[in-house]
């Protein structure tokens, strides 16, 4: 099965590539934009067996740098 | 001094191992053993293991991240954690970081760009192994190029490293972003180093500047005294 994990910087991480990415927007002319965060989706394909606590494991010991990311996953129905 | 032993790691995508290899002859008159990072095991008896700068894995996933999982770096950790010095320049400093060996993280550069030019250090703490042929407050000039180099950690783990002594170079102006300045870190124990600037690019006067080879000076006299 699919499993999606979202990885993001924590909240008050400064993000320069967010930032870099805002104002880039803003040079496209679209207005509005407050701010920008950008992350990371890492596409799983994995047995149906396994566990949120598995998934968990692969998230804290690679997927995501536990000192400046969040992270989250999701099963995706096939 | 003879009979210095130490190992350069070399992942897929370092490209400073060389440089490295040749600083630690240079200053030791002992080339190191070089270690492949798929390697099980660490040659015996070291007494220095320097992780080099590069763009191990391409940089893939973040900087440093693949290689702190390759085989010999739980090699490294065992010997870290019974008193071996490390040193990690740059991509190794991300490595090691990454392996939870020195806390904090190493970002994309505050102004994105990659930087590449000599940076003016200050040496923070000149009673560490890898530092005591500095003084402290000393001004030296050593060479930055890396684009990950934005050091983070957060408000409690910065005030701790500041008083604690852990932080060993900070940068007189501040080249990344990094939190406080801070251009190298020490672990709690004193014998892991990790720093953007790359000292083995600076430890002869043809180099431009020598400044970086006092502190592999200070590794070697360090085990002289021991």
């Amino acid at each position: 099965m699919k499993v999606r994990v979202h990885v993001s910087l924590k909240p008050g991480v400064l993000d320069p590539q967010g930032r870099a990415i805002q104002h880039a927007l803003e040079g496209l002319g679209f207005g509005g934009v407050n701010d920008v965060r950008a992350g990371r989706l890492i596409e799983l394909d994995v047995d149906e067996a396994t566990s949120d606590a598995a998934l968990d494991d692969m998230c804290r010991k690679l997927l995501a740098n536990m000192v400046i990311e969040n992270y989250r996953f999701e099963r995706v129905a096939a | 001094m003879s009979g210095f032993r130490s190992a350069v790691i070399t992942f897929p995508g370092s490209n400073c191992d060389r440089d490295m290899a040749v600083a630690l002859e240079k200053v030791s008159g002992t080339a190191p053993e070089r270690v492949w990072h798929g390697q099980a095991d660490l040659p015996e008896k070291l007494d220095f293991i320097a992780l080099p700068g590069g763009f191990s894995y391409g940089d893939y996933l973040r900087s440093g991240a693949m290689a702190a999982r390759s085989p010999i770096m739980r090699a490294v950790i065992d010997a870290a954690n019974a008193g071996v010095p490390v040193l990690g320049v740059c991509n190794g400093f991300q490595v090691l970081t990454e392996s939870g060996l020195l806390p904090g993280a190493l970002m994309r550069n505050a102004a994105i760009r990659f930087v590449c030019r000599d940076a003016q250090l200050v040496v923070e703490n000149a009673g560490s192994r890898f530092t005591s042929r500095y003084t402290s407050g000393q001004a030296i000039t050593i060479p930055v190029a890396h684009h990950d180099g934005n050091y983070f950690a957060d408000d409690e783990t910065l005030d701790r490293l500041e008083n604690e002594g852990q932080v060993a170079f900070r940068y007189a102006e501040n080249v990344n972003g990094s939190a406080r300045a801070i251009a190298g870190v020490l672990n709690a124990a004193g014998n892991v180093l990790g720093m953007m600037p790359h000292p083995e690019r600076a430890i002869e006067t043809a180099h431009g500047c020598d400044d970086g080879r006092a502190l592999f000076e200070s590794v070697i006299a360090g085990l002289v005294a021991a």
